[in-house]
């Protein structure tokens, strides 16, 4: 089971949410594929960190065999390379590592090397696995990172899955959500709120993904993300109040749920909603 | 000396592009015959590295000289790998920069912007 958190932008409680329901299922794994701005390990504070680093392939050339054809760089979609003064340039950070210039090279000068762009973490804490995805600064597209760690293959892999997602609804957010089961978004009840949550509503609807909404930060009276929920008639998994304890435990990078038995319940509620919300889904025809 | 200057129109009053990569058409000038060609940016459609594909057209066309407002980095390498300097447009029109290159009075252009970086978009 593939659970994806998503929200439009960053801060709006989506790590929050994701780290407790990864808490409260205990045998389960938290992954986070919010490269740019991995935070649930904070949380977890994983043991026995493991560390594999992410790589890239791009070309490289050989100087003295190329004879200046460009047909490498007419090639290229994504203008990665260009040539000048009888040399040929690679701009490794704009390459999308297509490999389609070493095929067409027909003086075999261009090889692979391989250029890292981040790395993967894999720790434990309790009965929870924490996967988590760092980009390095600078690095332009995080894609790879996310599919390494989806395509991860450890027997953990039949726990329940927490995902993490990059905020927005770019491309690395589709791939974050491409094979989950059910998508949690998480919305604010302000106007800002409805126009972040539209946009990851958007995408899952585009993705053709299952999902509900939990609505974060509720104080009584008028909830805008509410307001929109119930005109698009989407589910709401759940809410979680806005309160002072529960700020400061968060911002203290504490897990609520194993701190208060009050938000234990909150979110165990939750975990079940989803739960019963992903085998609906699993059967089409209820 | 040929100069290049991105340009949204074909005409030597055009106003200069505000960007480099995407602008429609390039001015190439020769400042010595006074001969002007107007190029198609083939660049300006392409989905990443527009810069890096514009600059190898200026390259191409034998500038020496590449008079813009603005420039992403890896533009900058290109140009810079082929020793092409790079000034600074001052006023709206083409002319008038070519005016004031000739006239020594455009300075180099010292800032180079990180470029629009379109995260995540393979
Ligand atoms: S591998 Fe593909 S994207 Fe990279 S430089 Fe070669 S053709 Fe361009
Ligand atoms: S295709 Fe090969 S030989 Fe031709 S310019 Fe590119 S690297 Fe050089």
């Amino acid at each position: 089971m593939r659970i994806a958190v998503l929200s439009g932008k960053g801060g709006t409680g989506k790590t929050l949410v994701t780290v407790n329901l990864a808490a409260v299922s205990q045998e389960s794994v938290y992954m986070d594929c919010d490269v740019e701005e991995p935070n649930g390990h904070l949380f977890f504070k994983p043991e026995g960190v493991l560390v594999e680093e992410v790589s890239v392939k791009v070309p490289e050339v050989k100087d003295e065999l190329c004879n200046g054809c460009r047909k490498c760089v007419d090639f290229c979609n994504f203008n990665a390379l260009a040539y000048v003064q009888n040399k040929l340039i690679v701009f490794d950070e704009v390459c999308h590592s297509c490999g389609g210039c070493i095929l067409v090279c027909p003086e075999k000068a261009l090889t692979e090397k391989e250029r890292a762009i981040g790395q993967i973490q894999k720790g434990v804490s309790d009965q929870v696995s924490i996967y988590t995805g760092i980009l390095n600064t600078g690095e332009a597209s995080g894609v790879p990172i996310v599919k390494r760690l989806l395509a991860e293959e450890s027997p953990e892999i039949t726990k329940p899955i927490f995902i993490d997602c990059p905020p927005g609804s770019a491309c690395i957010t589709m791939e974050s959500i491409k094979d989950a089961d059910y998508c949690i978004l998480v919305a604010e009840p302000t106007l800002f709120g409805v126009h972040n949550l539209n946009m990851v509503y958007e995408l899952v609807r585009l993705l053709d993904r299952p999902f509900g909404v939990v609505l974060n930060k509720c104080l009584d009276g008028e909830n805008p993300a509410e307001k929109f929920c119930l005109e698009k008639n989407i589910k709401i998994l759940g809410r979680i109040p806005f309160e002072n304890e529960l700020g400061i435990l968060n911002s203290d990078a504490e897990i609520v749920a194993n701190k208060n038995s009050r938000y234990r319940e909150m979110f165990d509620s939750l975990l079940s909603t989803v739960i019963k919300e992903v085998s609906y889904a699993a059967t089409p025809d209820s | 000396m040929i100069i290049a200057i991105p340009v949204d129109q074909k005409t030597l009053e055009s106003n200069v592009y505000m960007s480099f990569g995407r602008a429609p058409y390039f001015l190439i000038y020769d400042v010595e015959t006074k001969e002007s060609t107007f190029i198609d940016n083939s660049a300006a459609a392409s989905t990443g590295g527009a810069g890096i594909k514009a600059a190898q057209t200026i390259v191409d066309n034998k500038a020496a000289a590449l008079l813009t407002p603005r420039l992403g980095a890896n533009a900058a390498g290109v140009l810079k790998s082929a020793e092409i300097k790079i000034y600074k447009t001052t006023a709206a029109s083409a002319k008038d920069n070519i005016d004031a290159f000739v006239a020594g009075k455009l300075s180099l252009l010292d800032e180079i912007h990180a470029g629009f970086r379109e995260r995540g978009s393979n």
